[in-house]
């Protein structure tokens, strides 16, 4: 049976070589920057324009923000991470998992949004969403998973300022991440959802109509962004741009309000 | 298109067979040729994969190898790297999940070689290794190929344990069904279509190529 076991070492030999060519191409890899997805359009841009303003390219990944923070928790290689909130972020720092408390870097906003063709007629009051609702008009409603995206946490909260949580619970889809929220929006039989405005003014505004929910209806989404423990230089200077005035300007762009 | 995510999606499968084959082989086999006490338990737990959805799987990783457990740290001490979001963990993960799809088609193949040639080969003093190479591989072998062929199209395909225990990380864990799902996100619906398209055409490839080998397999034993 030696025989045997040469074949079986050679395809352990064929395997392990295969690792190993995976984790040389890995060693030159520019930093992983965790997201939250609310951010797909706008860290894109401010990334960009790191890249052009003399930094090096960084490789960002979307998620919600508690799916990171579980993924950063159990070993995950990120070195910066953009939470949508600031409660994730500080549970990392809590966990001694990153370096300092971190810095917030945007205030998020919500808008309602009704896709093409929709019944849903959208204002800040959510006045027609209590109609439609009354009336049985509302089929499917998106919004984030509030256990995992601060977004729906939000969206939650706003739905239980205007009294109509209760009532809508049976309609809501819940998408794992905001983005994935803003996809069940536009497509299928929703009425709409309550979304990430940044999203609504990056992908979906031609999409149907919107409006934008006034930031006293919920707890502010206080965006907050913290270095990891295994960040390297080019994921420092990314942070400092980060919070600096030219990327500030792209997340304005992008319907985020400015900390100060 | 994202080629990056083709190709840990191609070394993935190629990697899970390669880790995979020799110990199906050896272990189909044992099933073919062998009785033992619990052998229905042991034939269960080779099965247990195709059943379980994947989120169990990942769950297992993940407490068993994450970072904040015993055994996930003393991992990271010796080789250096955490298990769970690594191209080594995903390897890890996608061979456990793969058992049944190379051990069934291969015990299969091997149980449909009659006793007496087993027995004839015995007797004309051929060694173990020899019948095995010269008698029961070349009968087997359209079950070893359709073993290597499921597994890797399974591959391609598996998505649930590769988010969960991979976290979508690009040119390390973001494998093609990944990548559907990430630029389906990002409202890329072109890409992800794409991408998509290029998934069902190996899908049906396979197909193909397995029921094409069953068939002439058939032809050569009727």
């Amino acid at each position: 049976m030696t025989a045997l076991k040469v074949v079986v070492s050679a395809a352990f030999g064929v395997a392990l070589s295969l690792l190993a060519a995976a984790s040389s191409v890995l060693a030159q890899r520019p930093p992983r920057i965790a997201a939250a997805a609310n951010l797909n359009f706008a860290i894109k841009e401010v990334a960009e324009s790191f890249a052009r303003a003399g930094g090096s390219p960084v490789e960002v990944v979307f998620g919600a923000s508690g799916t990171l923070t579980r993924q950063i928790q159990d070993g995950a290689p990120f070195e910066m991470f953009l939470s949508a909130d600031e409660e994730f972020p500080n549970r990392l720092a809590a966990a001694h998992l990153t370096r300092g408390p971190g810095d917030v870097y945007a205030i998020g906003r919500l808008a309602l949004f009704a896709p093409r063709g929709s019944p849903l007629k959208v204002d800040e009051r959510l006045d027609g969403l209590a109609q439609l609702l009354k009336a049985g008009g509302v089929d499917r409603f998106a919004i984030a998973n509030p256990e995992t995206a601060p977004y729906g946490r939000a969206a939650q909260a706003v739905l239980e300022k205007h009294g109509l949580w209760d009532a809508i619970r049976p309609r809501i889809v819940l998408g794992s991440t905001i983005a994935q929220a803003a996809q069940f929006a536009t497509t299928g039989n929703a009425a709409g959802g309550l979304l990430a405005y940044s999203l609504v003014l990056a992908e979906l505004k031609s999409r149907g109509d919107y409006a934008v929910v006034p930031a006293a209806d919920h707890p502010a989404l206080r965006q907050r962004v913290v270095l990891l423990r295994a960040a390297g230089p080019v994921a420092e200077r990314f942070y400092r741009y980060v919070l600096g005035s030219e990327a500030q300007a792209i997340f304005e762009k992008h319907g985020f309000g400015i900390p100060r | 298109m994202d080629w990056e995510a083709l190709r840990v999606s191609l070394v993935l499968g190629s990697g899970t067979v390669a880790l995979l084959l020799p110990l199906g082989i050896w272990f189909g086999r044992l099933l073919a040729v062998r009785e033992f006490r619990g052998k229905l338990l042991v034939e269960a737990l080779v099965t247990v994969p195709l059943v379980l959805p994947p989120t169990v799987l990942g769950f297992y990783l993940l407490v068993a190898f994450g970072a904040r457990s015993p055994l996930g740290r003393a991992f990271q001490a010796i080789a250096g790297q955490a298990l769970p979001f690594s191209f080594q963990g995903l390897l890890l993960a996608s061979a456990i999940a793969n058992i049944p799809f190379v051990v069934q088609p291969i015990q299969r193949g091997f149980e449909a070689i009659p006793l007496d040639v087993r027995d004839a080969a015995a007797c004309c003093g051929l060694t173990p290794w020899q019948r095995f190479v010269r008698i029961e591989a070349p009968l087997a072998w359209p079950g070893i190929l359709s073993a290597v062929i499921l597994t890797f199209a399974h591959t391609l395909g598996e998505f649930g344990v590769v988010l969960m225990v991979g976290g979508n990380l690009p040119g390390e864990t973001r494998t093609l069904s990944v990548a559907i799902y990430d630029r389906m996100q990002a409202f890329d619906d072109r890409g992800a279509g794409v991408m998509a398209a290029s998934l069902l055409a190996i899908a049906v490839a396979t197909l193909v190529a397995t029921t094409a080998l069953a068939r002439r397999a058939g032809r050569r034993r009727g």
